[in-house]
C-alpha cells in the first residue's frame, strides 16, 4: 500500500507538473496571470475527446496536432492583449482580470459548443494492459501519460537551456529591461513562451480523460487552482521548481486518497495555502516576492 | 456639504427604490438578491476600490455567514436577527484569522483568498462533518421562513453597507486607504498606519459579507453549500464593481443595476450567453476603461460620488 501510494503519487505528480509547467513559464517571462490556463486544459480535453469518438484518433496524435495549433493560437493572443496591457499601470493585477474574463468567454463558448453534459474517453485508447513497477501494478495509461509528461518536461528544459530562442527566454526572465537592451526581441520571446505554455497547458489536457477522469466545459476553474498550488510551491518563475511542486502535490493527493478520501478535494488548497504564507517565494524561490 | 448632499440623495434614491421595488415588479426574490449583489458589491469596494486587493474568495465570507447563521437558527434555536448578528460576528473571526493573507500582494493576495474559501467550501460541505453541518445535504431553515422581515432585515444591512462606502468616500480615512492603494511607502512615511487601515477594511468587507449571507440564508431558507460556497457571487459582486468603478459610492450601484438587470433579461434563460457576455465586458473593460464606466465622468469633469 505505501509503496503503491508513493509510486503512483510520482506517476501523477509528474503529469501534474506538465499541467502547470506552462503557466509557470508564461508567469516568468511576463509576469502576467494566466486565470484562463485551466480552460486551456479543458479545450486539450476537448479535442483528444472528439478526434477520438470522431476519427478514432489516438490521443498520442492528438497531442501533437494540439501542440502546434495551440502554439500559433497562444502567439496570436499575446499580440492581441499583451503589449496593451503592458503600458497600463498595474499589468499585473489588470491581468489577471483580464484573463478571468477570457476563462468566462471559453468557458460560456465550450458550453454552446459542446453542452453542459460530462463526457469521457474509453481508458483503453492509451493501452489497456497493467505495468508492473517494483512489483507494484499500474494502469498502463497512467505509464503511458508520466512517460509523455517526463519527456516533454525534458524538451522544455532542452528549450530553456540549450536553444537560443530559449536562452533569451531566460534572459526576459531575470531582467525584463536588460534583455531589451541586449538585442532581444522581447515581444517574439514572449509570444513564444505565451504560445508553448497554451501549448503544454493543451497537451495535458488531451491526456486530462486518463488522470482525472470525466471533462466539461467548466473544469477548467478547478485545474487553474491545483495549477496555481502547484507552480506556487515549486516557485513561480522558475519553471524547472515546477518539478519539484508537481511531486509534492502528486504525492500528498495520492497519500488523502489513500488514507483520508473524504479530504482529498482539499489538498490542492491547503498546500497553496500554507505555502503562500510561510514561503511566498516557494519552496525552490530565490528572492521573496514584493509581498 | 454638496458632497454629502450628492451622496445623501444617492443612498436615499437607492434604498427607495429596493423598499418600494417590490410594488412596481413584483418578483421580490430578484429584488432581494439585487440587495444582496449591491451589499456585496460594495464590500469588494471597500476592499479592492479603497486599498487594490482583490478578494476572488469573498464568497468565503458570505458562505460563512450563511452557514454560521443558519447554524445558530437551527442548533442553538437563536432569534433570527441574533443569528444574522452571529454570522457577521462567525464571518469577522475568519477573517480575523486570515488577515496574514494581507501580506501577500496583487495576484498573490486573490489566489491566496480563492483557495481560503474553497478550503472553507470544501470543509463544510464534507460529508465527514455531516453531523455539524449537514455536509453536501445543505441547510434547512423552514421553521424561520419570514419573506418579509428578512427582506427589511437585508435594507437596513444594504443601507448602513451603503453609508459606510459613503463615509469613506468622503473622509480622510478613506482618502488615507487610497493613499495606501496608491503607494504604501509613502502613505507610511505621511503617517498612516498601512497595516491597520488594511486590515480595517479587510475586517469591514468581511463583516459585511458576513450579515448579507446570514440574511440571505435566513430569506432562502433552504440552500446547499454550493448555492452560498458559489464563486460566481465573488464573480458577479467583483464585476459589478469594476464596471462602474471602484473607490466611488455611485459606480458598484450603477454596475450591479446595469449588470444585474441585463442578467435577469438574459441571463437566468440562458446563461452561457451571459457568461459569454459577461467575459468579452471584463476584457474591454481591462483594456479600454481599467477604472470602470464612472472614470468617463470623471475625465468630463463631474465629481462623481
Amino acid at each position: 500500500m505505501v509503496a503503491y501510494t508513493i509510486l503512483s503519487g510520482l506517476l501523477f505528480g509528474l503529469y501534474f507538473s506538465l499541467m502547470a509547467i506552462g503557466l509557470n513559464l508564461i508567469f516568468g517571462v511576463m509576469r502576467m496571470v494566466n486565470l484562463a490556463h485551466g480552460d486551456f486544459i479543458m479545450l486539450g480535453a476537448f479535442a483528444a475527446f472528439f478526434a477520438y469518438t470522431l476519427w478514432n484518433m489516438n490521443p498520442l496524435v492528438t497531442m501533437l496536432v494540439v501542440f502546434f495549433l495551440f502554439i500559433i493560437l497562444g502567439g496570436a493572443l499575446y499580440y492581441l492583449v499583451v503589449p496593451r496591457l503592458l503600458r497600463a499601470h498595474d499589468p499585473e493585477m489588470l491581468s489577471l482580470i483580464l484573463f478571468f474574463g477570457l476563462s468566462q468567454i471559453i468557458q460560456a463558448l465550450a458550453v454552446i459548443a459542446f453542452g453542459n453534459n460530462q463526457r469521457s474517453i474509453d481508458y483503453t485508447a492509451l493501452g489497456s494492459g497493467t505495468v508492473y513497477l517494483f512489483g507494484q501494478g499500474f494502469e498502463e495509461s497512467w505509464v503511458v501519460v508520466a512517460s509523455v509528461s517526463l519527456l516533454a518536461i525534458i524538451l522544455v528544459s532542452i528549450y530553456l537551456y540549450v536553444t537560443k530562442l530559449g536562452v533569451a527566454t531566460r534572459a526576459v526572465m531575470s531582467h525584463r529591461e536588460e534583455a531589451a537592451s541586449a538585442g532581444i526581441s522581447v515581444h517574439r520571446v514572449s509570444a513564444y513562451a505565451m504560445g508553448i505554455g497554451l501549448a503544454l497547458a493543451a497537451i495535458a489536457g488531451v491526456f486530462s480523460p486518463f488522470m482525472i477522469g470525466s471533462i466539461d466545459p467548466t473544469m477548467g476553474t478547478d485545474l487553474t487552482t491545483t495549477s496555481f498550488a502547484i507552480i506556487i510551491i515549486g516557485s513561480l518563475g522558475n519553471p524547472i521548481g515546477t518539478i519539484v511542486g508537481g511531486m509534492i502535490y502528486g504525492l500528498s493527493l495520492m497519500y488523502m486518497e489513500s488514507y483520508q478520501p473524504s479530504w482529498s478535494s482539499l489538498v490542492p488548497y491547503l498546500l497553496l495555502f500554507i505555502i503562500l504564507l510561510l514561503k511566498p517565494s516557494g519552496l525552490l524561490g530565490r528572492r521573496m516576492r514584493n509581498a | 456639504m454638496r458632497n454629502k448632499l450628492k451622496a445623501g440623495s444617492v443612498l436615499l434614491v437607492t434604498l427607495l427604490l429596493f423598499a418600494v421595488g417590490t410594488h412596481i415588479y413584483s418578483n421580490e426574490n430578484m429584488w432581494f438578491q439585487g440587495m444582496v449583489y449591491l451589499a456585496l458589491a460594495q464590500g469588494i469596494n471597500i476592499l479592492y476600490g479603497f486599498t487594490g486587493y482583490l478578494p476572488f474568495g469573498y464568497v468565503g465570507f458570505f458562505g460563512t455567514g450563511a452557514y454560521a447563521a443558519s447554524l445558530y437558527m437551527t442548533d442553538f434555536h437563536t432569534q433570527p436577527i441574533v443569528a444574522i448578528l452571529g454570522g457577521g460576528a462567525t464571518a469577522l473571526i475568519v477573517g480575523l484569522l486570515l488577515s496574514p493573507l494581507l501580506r501577500l500582494s496583487g495576484a498573490y493576495f486573490s489566489i491566496g483568498s480563492l483557495a481560503a474559501s474553497q478550503m472553507i467550501y470544501y470543509t463544510v460541505s464534507n460529508p465527514a462533518l455531516q453531523a455539524v453541518t449537514n455536509g453536501p445535504y445543505g441547510m434547512n431553515l423552514e421553521a424561520f421562513y419570514n419573506p418579509t422581515a428578512s427582506y427589511a432585515v437585508m435594507l437596513v444591512i444594504l443601507a448602513l453597507t451603503l453609508f459606510t462606502t459613503a463615509y469613506l468616500r468622503y473622509s480622510r480615512t478613506g482618502l488615507a486607504l487610497r493613499a495606501t492603494r496608491e503607494d504604501a511607502v509613502s502613505a507610511a512615511m505621511a503617517g498612516i498606519p498601512v497595516v491597520r487601515m488594511r486590515i480595517m477594511a479587510w475586517l469591514l468587507s468581511a463583516l459585511i459579507a458576513g450579515l448579507v449571507g446570514g440574511t440571505f440564508a435566513w430569506h432562502i431558507s433552504v440552500f446547499y453549500p454550493n448555492t452560498v460556497f458559489d464563486l460566481n457571487v465573488s464573480i458577479f459582486a467583483i464585476v459589478f464593481t469594476l464596471f462602474g468603478g471602484g473607490a466611488s459610492l455611485l459606480g458598484p450601484i450603477i454596475g450591479m443595476f446595469v449588470l444585474y438587470g441585463l442578467y435577469n433579461w438574459i441571463g437566468i434563460s440562458a446563461p452561457q450567453y451571459f457568461q459569454l457576455i459577461y467575459g468579452v465586458l471584463i476584457v474591454m473593460l481591462v483594456l479600454f476603461l481599467p477604472n470602470g464606466i464612472m472614470s468617463l465622468f470623471r475625465k468630463k469633469g463631474y465629481d462623481v460620488p
